[in-house]
């Protein structure tokens, strides 16, 4: 298989067979996961403002008081690399066009030289959150196989990209190959990994923030 | 006697639900519930992740509710749940939570991790895994009545004191009263003063209220233990004595858990929302407060900061009252970093202070109390728990700290306004 | 025909001056990335070469690479190259027809050595019987062409990659030069690719100038193409470049974008993954190429060009992606509601199992 049949065999029968895998996957976990069901909460609720799972599912996204002082990396670098990812991923002109093949929508890119400068910085994060995962005691101890697995097939695309629109290491036509070879198998592990956070993130802020806003706390 | 590992196992599947599988598919390994939770900040020791103390509970879930779980467990990949990790996990579930769910607030993904602790304590309780001190305080409470054994004897012999001492009655058993009050045994036993406080400010505000011979103990070492079947045979009583006397509203003493078994728990324990309505004392006091009802006078000089309990503040939403009651009658209220529902616990709650094997660990997390008094340079200590009172006493006396603990009730009644 | 004249020898015959001669040969040397001061070695290296001889074979094709090479403008490198070879075989350009073709050709394979070009691919299904000459099919002739051959020079992309005969579902099972090699069907010969629908006239004439110049094989890509034509993608010399960068695209043909000269990429242009050297040497002695044209490039040098999705849909943009999403949020589904009912069941079993604990169940 050359280069170009490999990235024939990615953007034809790969990506068909990954989006596949990635639906049926998501679909059949969400399920899975939501269908279990939970109980009434029968005690007299109290009413705080400030205080519902739609407003946990957004204040979950800053940093608690003290917090970004004892673990500065989890945060800044977190941060950095899940907007990162988002800027490379979303506002991309190639990626656009992507999701407009796909769905229709569009919306303005940004120049590739701020994409490029988003893709760096994007990866340094990741490099540091790995080193920090390594360092830090709690983290270490925590951290499983899957743990770096997820790390790497999330690192990948973002690497294979840049390598491929800088034309570095390989030809373009085998590093976008790659490149989108390592999207689909991120696509495939998503809904079996802890990459599936993605999705329940939401629902468990929810859960939260829902609990204990009927005990009137603002969580 | 007939615990065992299936029995735990069957609860626990029971007790496994959509927010517990959520959260559990949400964890990304961050770690950062560890910065929130005193045993790992004050120790260093990994172990203590709040998110770890679960681990055999999420296998659980996964093997039997995830269907790759359960391939992975047919194939032997994911190793069944032994009564050795379990026993294990003791340490973990027990001596070094306190339920004070700082982990709860501060994941980023949203778990709530406090509230899968108290699930897996259901399973680790009925499989044998449950610490001697809170098997014996539990059983105290089901068979005499409370955890430290008091008997209504005791609380007479209270009543007869305090109505000596204030010349106030203390009613008792007084049917369609508006309020009736409950205490804990650490009340009865330690800290009599409660009881006239709450004579004097109810006379005050002209209320009627009433104790209950049959309901007179709030706590609830079920929900510490974390067996809900108990649980509920001890928040029957109080449903039935208040009931009974047709009250209207009940009154949690300064107990952080009695609060929660009895506000948010107990419905949910008997099935059915209650005919009347739970306040903590803090909550009437504010009202009483807003409505003009309590009157003080004078001030406190020294420097008083307040500790807010974990299952009144974090887990139980009162938070402005205990400020509102302290500037009533204090001039120098300073507020320790990290104050309300962000309050850092006192090492003793969710039953880790009825648990002996649990003490040496919880004098040494005792630290970040110590740091936050310091820090703040206050002279007295206000509290609204027993529970916290009792353990702050002991950490500040382990750790050689001259300050003097109060409950916030009483302080009140201390500045109380002569009748006119 | 007892000995063929020297390049010089045929050039001084036709009145072509030693001037003009040096010019095509300064004119290869750039077209060869090679420095100027190699125009003289490669004038004296075509003057003393014997015109050697070469044997076009034409097969599943549609002539246009014959089309290409001979859309030329006089003067031109492409007829001085013609001058340069012995052209005998080739049955659009010769003369003779009919037996008397196929002679000429039989003729030439006698002395080895010989250059063989090709355009079209080869049929190979039921005997390769899809595609013949005088009643030989297309392999047959390749493999008797190549037994006494020096080298191979597969012109156009059917010859060296397929082209549009094995785009799919590929009815006469056609095969590129060397894709026949690497089966052993047709002997091993070294192979020069100079893909491209069709290729550029200056490159086809650009290689057989190297190979003449310096009597072997260029440097060649994975992809068998020399490296001083096809070395750069379209993307990387286009003129439109700068626009790409600032993520300036034209949305449609005829809108503001497209007159202000802005990237097609969102057009469909495959010039990132396609390597050919349009966008510098360009066509039509240097008027213009595809893109200048306000066109993308559709990838026409590369291999399976004609199966990588629609030529107006942008390379980011896979071909049909969602055929499976269907089925596939049926089975998720299915899976999931399956497990929905299983989960429900167990933990249905497990609450109606419950014996209500008691104090003694605290302890083993």
């Amino acid at each position: 298989m050359n280069e170009v049949e490999l990235l024939n065999w990615v953007r034809g029968p790969g990506l068909n067979i990954a989006i596949g895998i990635f639906l049926l996957g998501t679909i059949w976990r969400l399920f899975e996961i939501y269908s279990l069901g939970r109980k009434k909460d029968l005690s007299a609720p109290r009413h705080t403002a400030g205080a519902s799972g739609w407003n946990t599912i957004a204040r979950r996204s800053l940093a608690p008081p003290g917090m970004l002082k004892r673990s500065p990396i989890s945060y800044i670098g977190g941060y950095v690399f899940h907007v990162g990812l988002a800027i490379v991923v979303f506002l991309f002109a190639p990626h656009i066009e992507l999701i407009e093949n796909l769905f229709g929508l569009s919306w303005p890119a940004l120049p590739s030289q701020v994409v490029d400068l988003a893709t760096v910085v994007t990866l340094a994060a990741m490099v540091l959150v790995l080193v920090d995962r390594i360092n830090k005691p709690v983290k270490r101890y925590l951290s499983t196989v899957e743990d770096y697995f997820t790390w790497a097939v999330t690192f990948l695309p973002v690497l294979t990209g840049y390598m491929a629109v800088k034309h570095l290491l390989l030809p373009y036509t085998t590093m976008l190959a790659l490149h989108i070879l390592s999207v689909e198998i991120l696509l495939v592990v998503l809904p079996f990994t802890k990459l599936f956070h993605v999705f329940t993130l939401f629902m468990s802020r929810w859960y939260n923030g829902q609990a204990n806003a009927h005990k009137g706390v603002p969580v | 006697m007939s615990a065992s590992l299936d029995k735990g196992v069957a609860v626990l599947k029971e007790m496994i639900d959509a927010p517990i599988a959520s959260y559990f598919e949400s964890c990304v390994h961050c770690g950062l519930c560890a910065e929130a939770c005193l045993f790992y900040t004050e120790t260093g020791d990994p172990k203590y992740t709040p998110i770890h103390k679960l681990e055999p509970l999420r296998r659980i879930y996964e093997q039997e509710y995830t269907l790759l779980g359960r391939l992975a467990k047919l194939v032997g990949l994911s190793k069944p749940v032994t009564d050795d990790e379990l026993e294990a996990w003791k340490e973990l579930v027990y001596n070094s939570c306190t339920l004070c769910a700082r982990c709860s607030l501060v994941c980023p993904v949203g778990n709530d991790i406090v509230y899968m602790v108290r699930k897996f304590r259901e399973g680790m309780a009925v499989s044998g895994h449950a610490p001697d001190g809170l098997i014996g305080a539990v059983t105290r409470t089901i068979e005499i009545g409370s955890p430290m054994g008091v008997k209504l004897p005791a609380v007479q012999a209270q009543m007869k004191h305090v109505q000596d001492e204030t010349g106030i009655e203390i009613p008792m058993d007084k049917e369609g009263a508006e309020y009736m009050v409950m205490l804990s045994s650490m009340e009865i036993m330690n800290f009599p003063e409660y009881l006239g406080a709450i004579a004097k400010i109810m006379k005050q505000a002209g209320k009627t209220w009433t104790l209950c011979s049959t309901a007179f103990e709030a706590t609830n070492a079920g929900i510490q233990i974390g067996v809900s079947d108990l649980a509920k045979v001890i928040v029957n009583r109080i449903v039935e004595g208040a009931e009974r006397l047709k009250v209207k509203t009940v009154i949690s003493p300064e107990c952080g858990h009695a609060y929660t078994a009895l506000r948010w728990d107990g419905a949910n324990l008997i099935g059915r929302p209650y005919t009347f309505k739970v306040l903590h004392i803090l909550e009437v006091l504010d009202e009483f407060r807003s409505q003009g009802l309590l009157k003080t006078e004078g001030f406190e000089t020294t420097r008083m900061t307040f500790h807010d309990p974990c299952q009144l503040g974090r887990r139980g939403g009162v938070v402005e009252q205990p400020r509102n009651l302290m500037n009533m009658v204090t001039k120098d209220f300073v507020e320790m970093d990290d104050p309300g529902k962000y309050n850092w616990c006192c090492g003793g709650g969710g039953g880790v202070s009825a648990n002996e094997e649990a003490e040496e660990l919880r004098l040494e997390v005792f630290k970040i109390k110590k740091r936050q008094l310091e820090n703040v340079g206050a002279k007295t200590m206000v509290t609204a728990c027993a529970n916290c009172r009792i353990v702050l006493e002991e950490g500040l006396e382990h750790y050689q700290m001259d300050i003097p603990v109060v409950g916030l009730t009483e302080l009140i009644a201390e500045h109380l306004a002569p009748d006119k | 025909m007892s000995r063929r004249p020297t390049v010089a020898e045929q050039l001084a015959r036709q009145g072509v001056s030693r001037r003009a001669f040096l010019k095509f040969c300064a004119a290869a040397a750039s077209l060869m990335a090679l420095p100027p001061s190699m125009a003289p070695a490669i004038a004296e290296a075509l003057g003393k070469l014997r015109r050697p001889s070469v044997i076009w074979l034409s097969f599943q094709e549609c002539t246009g690479c014959t089309e290409s090479l001979t859309r030329s403008h006089t003067p031109t490198v492409e007829s001085l190259i013609f001058d340069m070879i012995s052209l005998d075989y080739h049955h659009t350009l010769q003369a003779a027809a009919g037996t008397a073709a196929e002679q000429a050709r039989e003729d030439a394979m006698k002395e080895a050595g010989y250059l063989v070009l090709v355009d079209g691919s080869i049929p190979t299904r039921d005997g390769g019987i899809y595609s013949t000459i005088a009643g030989v099919t297309n392999l047959q002739m390749l493999k008797d062409a190549l037994a006494n051959a020096a080298a191979v020079v597969s012109i156009g992309t059917c010859a060296a990659y397929g082209g549009i005969p094995k785009a799919d579902p590929n009815p006469t099972g056609a095969k590129s030069v060397q894709a026949l090699m690497d089966e052993g069907l047709v002997p091993r010969k070294p192979v020069i690719n100079v893909p491209g629908c069709p290729p550029i006239p200056t490159v086809i004439t650009g290689v057989l100038a190297h190979y003449l110049t310096f009597g072997e094989i260029p440097e060649l890509d994975s992809l068998g193409r020399p490296t001083m034509f096809y070395g750069d993608s379209i993307h990387d010399r286009c003129y439109r470049r700068p626009f790409y960068d600032q993520g300036m695209f034209a949305k449609t043909f005829d809108d503001e974008g497209a007159r202000k000269g802005w990237c097609l990429f969102e057009l469909g242009c495959k010039g990132p993954t396609t390597h050919n050297a349009c966008a510098t040497t360009k066509w039509n002695n240097g008027t213009s190429f595809p893109i200048e044209s306000g066109h993308g490039c559709i990838g026409c040098s590369e291999p399976d060009f004609w199966d990588a999705g629609s030529f107006y849909t942008a390379l980011s943009a896979p071909a049909d992606p969602l055929t499976l999403a269907t089925s596939a949020t049926v089975a998720g589904a299915a899976i999931g509601v399956g497990m929905s009912f299983v989960n429900r069941a167990k933990k249905g079993a497990a609450k109606s199992g419950h014996e209500t604990a008691t104090l003694k169940d605290l302890e083993k």
